[in-house]
């Protein structure tokens, strides 16, 4: 049985096509997916993400725990203020990237994935040896991204009472107290863009959804969310990053500091660091005929080198591009290597990253 | 012209056989970008994948309704895969057949057949 946000009949009147995604029945597409990745690109658009986790860590020594059990450097985040991190398990490979938000000084809200928000609760329950409180508000929450270079401008006609123009870069608001019924505002997203993720209770969520299509926004499908994020070269946990591929092959290094003292993981990594990485995080655009597509091999001199983890078309480039593994002495910029593309080997070259980066 | 329950369409056109994705095909694959054609003198049997038609978010096998050989692609397709979006019968047909049994497309359906199907599909 699928699970549905509280949108879905909101989705399906507005004719929307319903597809499976991690346990979800979510719209794939509203009207088309490369009008919608467009309008993102140029105006503003508006996701469901309503199925995503949330959870919350409190006490005394949620900091330390925090600190201990993720990759991320917390020591200088500020209330108010958002950081990208990941959880690691012992090998170094990575159970889920998370956005994590200090609320006060002993209080953190976590955005986690959807299809892992579950394990990724019993996983820090687990390791919870600082006896600090833990919360999965999944059920309770709904999140509305809105995305696009017009989304400040439409955001703040709506929340006319508080300053979003002010807000930076992974900084947010929160309305009210988020563990007892309140909003979080915040400037993140998934799209390359500018942007905002709202986290609200579920039941004051259509609202919002509807008061901002009622203020010009135009509802994204799943269709779009993939390939603008792929442009972007955001990772995806299950794709680019994975429980059995160390964080180092993933080039988010930005989400694990050793400078750190001791965090879960990082024996592992320094380990595989001084040994080498087998396989790197790379991006190729194809030269010949076809599109790379999840699972597809990468050859070089007709030895299998590495594999394709996403791959699309990307609307705005008109290109077709892939995000893939291989072998690391081979991720290099310019580096010309073959896809099997069903059983036809085509050519493709790796580039820098990301595909697209906003104006 | 015939119908598959896989949404192709076969039809006699001056004498030879053209078949296509069905406009229902197309828009529920969304913007396509990309055919990868068979080469021509391809035979295959029916309902086997003849070629692929890969839209943004996903690929499809195409199948041929009834066997036969490929005489022809629609090489417009090549630089402007979009026809099959815009045009999925006229301008966005796939491949020219040499068909080798024109008694399978009894095993097909007609017109009204594929249409009350459609509108089952859509309830």
């Amino acid at each position: 049985m699928l699970r549905k946000t509280i949108l879905h009949p909101l989705h399906k009147e507005a004719g929307a096509k319903l597809m499976d995604f991690a346990g979800w029945e979510v719209p794939v597409q509203f009207t088309s997916l490369s009008e919608e990745h467009n309008q993102v690109r140029s105006d503003i658009g508006i996701f469901d993400v309503s199925h995503m986790g949330e959870l919350f860590c409190r006490g005394e020594k949620a900091f330390e725990f925090l600190q201990r059990v993720t990759s991320n450097d917390l020591s200088k985040l500020k209330i108010g203020k958002a950081k990208y991190s990941l959880l690691l398990n012992e090998e170094g490979g990575v159970v889920d990237d998370l956005i994590i938000y200090r609320l006060s000084e002993d209080s953190f809200f976590i955005c986690a994935n959807a299809s892992n928000a579950e394990k990724d609760f019993t996983w820090l329950s687990a390791q919870n040896r600082e006896g600090v409180e833990l919360l999965n508000q999944t059920e309770s929450f709904g999140q509305i991204a809105i995305q696009g270079p017009n989304a400040e401008k439409i955001l703040s006609r709506h929340y006319e009472d508080f300053d979003i123009s002010g807000l930076g870069f992974f900084s947010f608001l929160e309305i009210g107290d988020a563990t007892n019924g309140g909003t979080i505002v915040a400037r993140t997203g998934y799209t390359g863009e500018d942007g905002f993720e709202v986290f609200l209770p579920t039941e004051s969520t259509p609202q919002l959804w509807k008061e901002l299509i009622g203020l010009g926004a135009k509802p994204i499908g799943f269709g779009a969310r993939d390939t603008l994020r792929l442009e972007a070269a955001l990772p995806l946990h299950g794709h680019e990053l994975r429980e059995d591929l160390p964080a180092k092959s993933s080039n988010v290094s930005c989400a694990v500091k050793f400078k750190k003292k001791d965090f879960v993981g990082k024996e592992a990594l320094e380990r595989i660091q001084k040994s080498g990485i087998e396989f790197t995080l790379i991006g190729v655009e194809v030269e010949g005929r076809g599109l790379v597509r999840e699972g597809m091999e990468l050859f070089f001199n007709d030895e299998k080198v590495g594999w394709v983890s996403s791959g699309t078309q990307t609307p705005t480039l008109g290109k077709a591009i892939g995000l893939g593994f291989v072998k690391t002495e081979l991720a290099i910029f310019g580096q010309e290597l073959f896809a099997n593309i069903r059983n036809r080997m085509v050519p493709v070259r790796t580039v820098e990253l990301p595909f697209y980066r906003r104006g | 012209m015939w119908y598959t329950k896989e949404h192709e369409w076969i039809a006699k056109v001056d004498g030879s056989y053209k078949m296509g994705i069905t406009d229902y095909a197309q828009s529920e694959l969304g913007d396509v970008v990309f055919v990868d054609f068979p080469d021509a003198g391809a035979e295959f049997a029916q309902g086997e994948t003849a070629l692929n038609v890969e839209s943004v978010k996903a690929v499809s096998d195409v199948y041929l309704p009834i066997a036969g050989k490929i005489l022809a692609v629609n090489e417009a397709l090549n630089d402007s895969p979009q026809l099959i979006n815009e045009s999925p019968v006229a301008d966005g047909w796939l491949l020219e057949v040499d068909v080798a049994d024109e008694a399978q497309l009894d095993t097909l359906m007609n017109e009204e057949d594929y249409k009350s199907y459609v509108s089952e599909l859509s309830k």
